[in-house]
């Protein structure tokens, strides 16, 4: 570490005004604040609280909760596309497998998310925003294994850009730049975003090769089309075991990263569990009038089907497009819960509602936040008044 | 008896130009951005589009701009909607006669046209106060200010969107699906005609920063 920190104070120099490479001035900056914390702080005035948790660091914390999800979509990848092809394959198999599989995406996400946040930092002369680094993570744990490189990096670019940038870049984006890249997809791209096939690793191209009977719907497919006694085992859909985009699939690994997320202060428990009340809530209704199967499926199943957990634990929580105030946190998370079970199971044109549920969210949750900051300060009047 | 003004004065000119960039309807005005949405999926539909504003929004500003005088201020709505509604339907007529197809795509947005905010912005901020000519003028820049917007949408959108232009199928030729490209589906759905315009709104703004308002 001493090394490292000597080699950076030695080239930073040649980095700052007047310096060699002058112009790469934010990206140096980006890999300086992230190996170390930033020695700036504020002048000496008035009372401060100092705390090394910058958003560099706060953002690592969230990648450490995504790893189990990670790790285990490595696994199911593979473990899905030897079943598929009805190959046997060890564990480090479908494990390297579904390694080699999703690197890719990892690697076209930040290459390309990164490379546009770069070219505005230094347009717009501030430091490369360190949002990116958890939005870069995200996106290939929400998107099907197999969808195209190319259509992933224009997806990201679109984001980007116009998710982003255009508002002012991170802390200013009004929707959440993972979903984006995924509702981009989503539209543009319908034959490798939805069916029954994408979700395998290699069968939209190989179709024919696949075994007799093997399906590859997800188990939300499955119940969307009314076959409820087709879906796998309630302990497999919970750990996992279950066709699915990359990490969205283990209720488990999700839960690990849910339990960092709420120690460590990260993520917001209010919306999560908010969320799970909204969708329970909404689960419990459609369970009173039940007209098909679908609806009779029982509420909390749903949290273990599609993106519900997944959504409600990293995307619903984002610190920039959530509600701020804490009862505005209650009311976003439940209606986002709310909306994503409503729209799963009553509209057939969208086989997933979370996505769109918390899109629409996002772009709601500053209007809830004034109207809870206008009845903070309307009660608060009336308090002055009563004493006046 | 004073000097008459040359028909193709620098002032004059201005009227024809000055909508085109700076002072556009669509991307400076914002107006018209109902049917700027409607009919840019295609190229062919939009540049028939333009046409027919041209030609309603030049002959109705000339012809109310004749009659200014004459217009009583209370009932000056009711004229000028009469003018637009005749040329349009004169327009539609046309249309159906000579190009059915493409009167069959644009449909009810040809009818439409009566509604469209520029026409209206155009008849009563220019043509009740200015002569017959610069009016003439101002019809035809502003329609083709808004008609550029239109076609450089509708260029994307088609492209991008279907992999034609003007239904000529540029990307099955090149061999672009060959190796793999898809068309974007999102391009084809009318929200992307306003991302787009917004696109052209923050380059067209960035290069000319007194267009920017607090």
């Amino acid at each position: 570490m001493k090394f490292l920190r000597n080699y950076i104070d030695k080239i930073k120099p040649s980095f700052e005004e007047g310096g060699k490479f002058e112009a790469f001035h934010s990206t140096f900056d980006a890999i300086e604040t992230f190996f170390f914390v930033p020695d700036e702080v504020t002048k000496l005035r008035g009372a401060q609280i100092r705390d090394s948790i910058d958003m560099k660091r706060s953002m690592i914390l969230v990648i450490v909760a995504l790893i189990p999800s990670l790790l285990f979509g490595m696994w199911n990848v593979g473990h899905w596309h030897f079943l598929a092809f009805g190959e046997d394959a060890t564990f480090w198999q479908e494990f390297g497998f579904g390694f080699l599989k999703v690197l890719p995406l990892i690697i076209v996400s930040y290459v390309v998310g990164l490379g546009i946040e770069i070219i505005f930092a230094q347009i717009r002369k501030h430091e490369v925003n360190e949002g990116y680094f958890v939005s870069g993570f995200l996106i290939p744990l929400i998107v099907p294994v197999d969808t195209p490189l190319w259509m992933l990096a224009i997806a990201i670019a679109f984001a980007v850009i116009l998710g982003k940038e255009v508002f002012g870049g991170t802390g200013m984006n009004i929707l959440n730049p993972a979903l984006t890249v995924r509702a981009f997809l989503f539209f543009a791209y319908p034959g490798w975003m939805s069916g029954d096939s994408v979700w395998i690793s290699g069968m939209v191209k190989n179709a024919d090769n696949v075994v007799d009977g093997f399906s590859g719907a997800t188990p939300l497919a499955e119940a969307a089309a009314g076959n409820i006694s087709n879906l796998p085992s309630t302990f497999n859909m919970f750990l996992g075991i279950i066709p699915g985009s990359v990490g969205e699939t283990s209720v488990l690994a999700i839960l690990f990263g849910a339990i960092i997320l709420i120690w460590t202060g990260i993520g917001s428990w209010k919306i999560m569990a908010s969320m799970i009340a909204g969708g329970l809530f909404m689960g419990l209704i459609l369970n009173l009038f039940a007209v098909n199967a679908f609806m009779e499926l029982p509420a909390w199943e749903h949290f273990l089907l599609g993106g519900f957990a997944f959504g409600a634990v990293f995307m619903a929580t984002d610190p920039v497009t959530a509600a701020q105030t804490d009862i505005g946190k209650w009311i976003y998370g439940f209606l986002t819960g709310v909306l994503a079970i409503l729209i799963r199971v009553l509209n057939p044109a969208y086989p997933e509602g979370v996505m769109l549920a918390i899109l629409f969210m996002n772009v709601f949750a500053p209007l809830i936040d004034h109207y809870v900051v206008e009845a903070n300060i309307k009660s608060r009047l009336k308090r002055i008044k009563i004493k006046a | 008896m004073k000097d008459r003004e040359p028909l193709f004065s620098s002032k004059n000119m201005k009227l024809l130009t000055n909508p085109l960039n700076e002072d556009n309807p669509i991307t400076v005005q914002v107006l018209g951005i109902c049917s700027a949405l409607a009919i840019t999926a295609k190229l062919e539909p939009a540049i028939v589009m333009t046409f027919s504003v041209v030609a309603v929004l030049a002959v109705s500003n000339m012809v109310i701009s004749m009659l200014r005088n004459l217009i009583p201020p209370r009932i000056r709505i009711i004229v000028q909607l009469t003018v637009i509604a005749a040329m349009v339907i004169l327009v539609d007529q046309f249309l159906k006669a000579y190009a059915y197809d493409v009167s069959k795509q644009l449909s009810v947005f040809v009818g439409l046209i009566i509604t469209n905010c520029i026409i209206m912005g155009r008849l009563e901020a220019f043509a009740m106060t200015n002569k017959p000519w610069p009016a003439f003028l101002d019809g035809i820049g502003n329609a083709a200010g808004y008609g550029i917007i239109l076609v450089i949408v509708a260029f994307f959108r088609e492209l991008l969107g279907s992999g034609e232009l003007l239904g000529f199928p540029i990307f099955e030729k090149i061999g672009l699906y060959n190796i793999g490209y898809e068309n974007n589906g999102l391009m084809i759905l009318p929200p992307m005609a306003l991302m787009v315009i917004g696109i052209i709104i923050w380059v067209q703004r960035s290069r000319n920063r007194e267009l920017i308002e607090d």
